[in-house]
C-alpha cells in the first residue's frame, strides 16, 4: 500500500518490483512444500456416509453427479433386496409403491432361482441413497454413493462437501479417483 | 414386513448373524449354476490429464496477448475480442473451475496444512497473473478472468463514485481477501468459492442465492462498473499491489500528455488521476505533522485489529464443520436442544467419542485464536497504509491512470486527442496519400 503511485526513480520500482517478486516465488514455495503436483478430484468415502439425502440437492448440477454404485462382488443377490423394496412393500413386484428408489433407477432382473441382479440406471439415479440405506442397514452393503467423474465438473470447493453431514468428501488423486467397496478396479 | 417379503426373509435372517464380518457378509455371494456373469463396476475416469496443459497454454497466450494488445497495439477492440474468448473458454466452456481467484484459498490452505499437496496446475492458475502484474499490470482483469469479462460486457451507464466512497468500498475487498485466506488457512471453508457470484451463471445452474447473487451484481454493475472487481474481489488486491509496480503499463497517451481534460470521463473505473492542481502549495510544517500523526495512528490500529480479531476469533471457528458439531453436540448432550441435526446423529454412528471430537475442535478453534488476531493486524496495517497513502499529496504532472486501480482495459485511448492523431496518421500512410494539416 506504501508503495508511491507517481513513477518515482527507476531504481525505487526496479527494488521494490524485485521484493515482490521474491515474496511471491517465497510464497508459491511455502505453498508448495508438499507439493504433488498431482491433479485432485472430489469423491466420497462409502465408510463415512450416512445418507442423509444431500447429494441429491446440493450439487451444482441439476442432477447431482453422485450416483448409486454397484459392487456387484459383494451383493447376495437376494430375491428381498433392501436396497430395491421399500420396508413395506406389498408384494415382491417391480410396481413403483414397492420401491425404494423415488426414481426407479435400479433395474430389477431375474438370474436363477432364487436370485436377481440389480443395475443402476445412472441416467435415472439422483443419489439421494435411499437404497445404500436400505442395502447397509439390512443387507450387504454392496450399494453405495460415488461422485462419477464423467458427470462431476469437479468444482474448486464441492458443493456437496460443504453440505455434508458425516463429513465424507475428500479430495483424492485424478488417478485413482474412486473409493470403492468390495476392491473393485480403478480405470 | 408384510406377508409377502416374509417367506424370502427367513432363510436371509438365518444367514444374517452366520457370516463373521459384520454387515459386509450377511449374505454371501451365490454359486451360480445358470453360467450367469457377473458385471464389473463401472468407474468413469477423470478428465484426461493433458488438458491441464492445454489449460496452462491458453491462460498464458491470453495473458501475453492482452499485454500485447494493450500496450504494444493499443487496441481497446482487441482487448475487447480477448475478453469475449476467455468469457467464452475460462467461463462458459470450462464452467468456471479452477480459476485464479478461487486459487488464493488452495495456496491458502497448502502452506497451512502438510495434508494438502497443491495441485500444480492451481499454483500455476495462482502465480501466472500475478507475475504478469509485476510487468504489465492487470492485464489478467482487462480480458482473462471471466468473472471481469461478463461485469464488463453490462458497463453501460457508469456512474461516478464520490473518490472517498470508492476508496473504502475498495477495503471491502481486502477485508474478504484476509478473511478468506483465514478460513481456507483453518481448512473451514473456502467461502470465496460458496459466494461466487458468477459461475452458476457460467454453468447454466446452481442454488437460488447464487443466482439471485449474480444477477443482483449484474445489474449494478450497468451504474457502478465491475463493482466485484473493484470492491470484492479478493484476487484483485494481490493484482493491484503488484500492478504497482509493473515495468510496462498502458499509458493513457501514445507520446505526451496535452492535459486536455478529455480523458477524464473515459474511465467507468475512477482509474485516471488528474495533475495535482496548480496553485499555492501546503505548507510544509502542516504536512509533515499529519503524516506524523497517521503515522502514530497505525500502530493504533494494528492493536485495534489485534483487538477486534481476537474478538471475532470465537464465531469465525464456527463456521469450521468440527467445531459446529461439537457445539451442537455439547447443546444435545447438555440437553439444551430437542432437535438432533444430520451432522450429530452422524457423528454418534461413527463410534467417536465425545471427547475426541471436543479435542480436535479445541485444535481448530487454537488455530483461530491465532489467525483472528493476525487478520485483524494485517486489516489494521492495511487500512493505515491506505490513510497515508491518501494524505501524501503528490505531484503529477499528468493524467495518469491509478496503477493499482487501472485495470488495463483500453476504454481511455480513443478519448486521447494525441492517439487520435497517431491513428490518422497511420490511416494516411496506409493509404499513401499526402499528409494533410491535422487538427489537434
Amino acid at each position: 500500500m506504501a508503495e508511491p503511485r507517481d513513477v518515482p526513480k527507476p531504481g525505487r520500482r526496479d527494488f521494490l518490483r524485485g521484493v515482490a517478486a521474491l515474496s511471491v516465488t517465497g510464497l508459491a514455495a511455502a505453498a508448495a512444500r508438499g507439493l504433488g503436483g498431482e491433479e485432485l478430484v472430489w469423491q466420497l468415502d462409502p465408510g463415512k456416509c450416512v445418507q442423509c439425502g444431500r447429494c441429491a440437492t446440493e450439487c451444482v448440477l441439476d442432477t447431482s453427479a453422485v450416483k448409486c454404485v454397484h459392487a456387484y462382488e459383494m451383493c447376495g443377490y437376494c430375491d428381498l433386496c433392501f436396497g430395491y423394496f421399500r420396508p413395506k412393500a406389498g408384494a415382491l413386484t417391480s410396481a413403483a409403491e414397492n420401491q425404494t428408489c423415488p426414481t426407479g433407477a435400479i433395474r430389477r432382473s431375474f438370474v436363477e432361482d432364487p436370485y436377481y441382479q440389480y443395475v443402476i440406471d445412472e441416467e435415472l439415479c439422483i443419489g439421494c441413497g435411499k437404497c445404500v440405506k436400505g442395502c447397509g442397514t439390512f443387507g450387504n452393503g454392496s450399494l453405495f454413493l460415488q461422485v462419477r467423474h464423467d458427470r462431476c465438473l469437479n468444482c474448486n470447493q464441492c458443493a456437496i462437501a460443504t453440505a455434508c453431514a458425516g463429513q465424507a468428501f475428500q479430495r483424492v488423486p485424478a488417478e485413482r479417483p474412486y473409493l470403492l467397496k468390495g476392491g473393485s478396479g480403478q480405470p | 414386513m408384510r406377508a409377502a417379503g416374509l417367506p424370502a426373509l427367513i432363510p436371509l435372517l438365518v444367514l444374517l448373524w452366520a457370516s463373521p464380518a459384520g454387515g459386509a457378509e450377511r449374505f454371501p455371494q451365490p454359486d451360480f449354476e445358470s453360467g450367469y456373469r457377473m458385471p464389473s463396476t463401472t468407474v468413469p475416469g477423470a478428465r484426461a490429464g493433458y488438458w491441464q496443459y492445454v489449460e496452462v497454454g491458453g491462460l498464458l497466450a491470453a495473458l501475453g496477448l492482452t499485454a500485447w494488445l494493450a500496450i504494444r497495439r493499443r487496441s481497446r477492440r482487441g482487448v475487447f475480442a480477448v475478453m469475449l474468448g476467455c468469457l467464452l473458454w475460462f467461463g462458459f466452456w470450462r464452467g468456471g473451475c479452477v480459476c485464479s481467484v478461487g486459487a488464493i484459498q488452495n495456496v491458502a490452505l497448502a502452506g497451512f496444512n502438510s495434508g494438502y499437496a497443491l495441485p500444480t496446475l492451481v499454483l500455476i492458475f495462482f502465480l501466472l497473473p500475478l507475475i504478469a502484474a509485476l510487468f504489465f499490470g492487470r492485464v489478467f482483469c482487462a480480458a482473462v478472468c471471466p468473472l471481469g469479462g461478463l461485469q464488463d460486457l453490462v458497463v453501460l451507464k457508469p456512474l461516478r463514485i464520490p473518490r472517498w466512497l470508492e476508496q473504502a468500498l475498495g477495503l471491502l475487498a481486502v477485508l474478504y481477501l484476509g478473511l478468506a485466506v483465514l478460513l481456507a488457512a483453518t481448512g473451514a471453508a473456502f467461502v470465496i468459492c460458496r459466494y461466487d457470484p458468477f459461475v452458476s451463471i457460467f454453468r447454466l445452474s446452481g442454488g437460488s442465492f447464487a443466482v439471485f447473487l449474480g444477477a443482483a451484481l449484474l445489474a449494478l454493475g450497468v451504474f457502478v462498473a465491475r463493482p466485484y472487481c473493484r470492491f470484492l474481489c479478493p484476487y484483485g488486491v494481490l493484482l493491484g499491489w503488484a500492478s504497482r509496480l509493473a515495468r510496462w503499463h498502458v499509458r493513457i497517451t501514445p507520446d505526451e500528455c496535452v492535459k486536455c481534460r478529455l480523458c477524464e470521463e473515459a474511465c467507468p473505473f475512477d482509474a485516471i488521476r488528474a495533475p495535482s492542481a496548480e496553485g499555492e502549495p501546503e505548507p510544509r510544517a502542516r504536512g509533515v505533522r499529519r503524516l506524523a500523526l497517521l503515522l502514530a495512528l497505525v500502530p493504533v490500529l494494528i492493536a485495534a485489529g489485534w483487538l477486534l480479531g481476537a474478538l471475532a476469533a470465537p464465531a469465525l471457528a464456527r463456521v469450521h464443520p468440527t467445531v459446529s458439531l461439537a457445539e451442537q453436540v455439547e447443546r444435545e448432550d447438555a440437553g439444551l436442544t430437542g432437535e438432533t441435526s444430520l451432522e450429530s446423529e452422524a457423528f454418534r454412528q461413527t463410534g467417536e467419542s465425545n471427547h475426541e471430537l471436543k479435542a480436535r475442535a479445541a485444535a481448530v478453534r487454537n488455530r483461530f485464536a491465532l489467525g483472528g488476531p493476525l487478520l485483524g493486524v494485517f486489516l489494521g496495517l492495511v487500512f493505515g497504509l491506505k490513510l497515508i497513502g491518501l494524505s501524501v499529496r503528490r505531484t503529477r504532472e499528468d493524467y495518469e491512470p491509478d496503477r493499482g486501480a487501472c485495470l488495463s482495459c483500453g476504454r481511455c485511448f480513443s478519448s486521447c486527442p494525441r492517439e487520435r492523431m497517431k491513428r490518422a496518421e497511420g490511416r494516411e500512410t496506409e493509404t499513401g496519400a499526402a499528409a494533410p494539416a491535422v487538427r489537434t
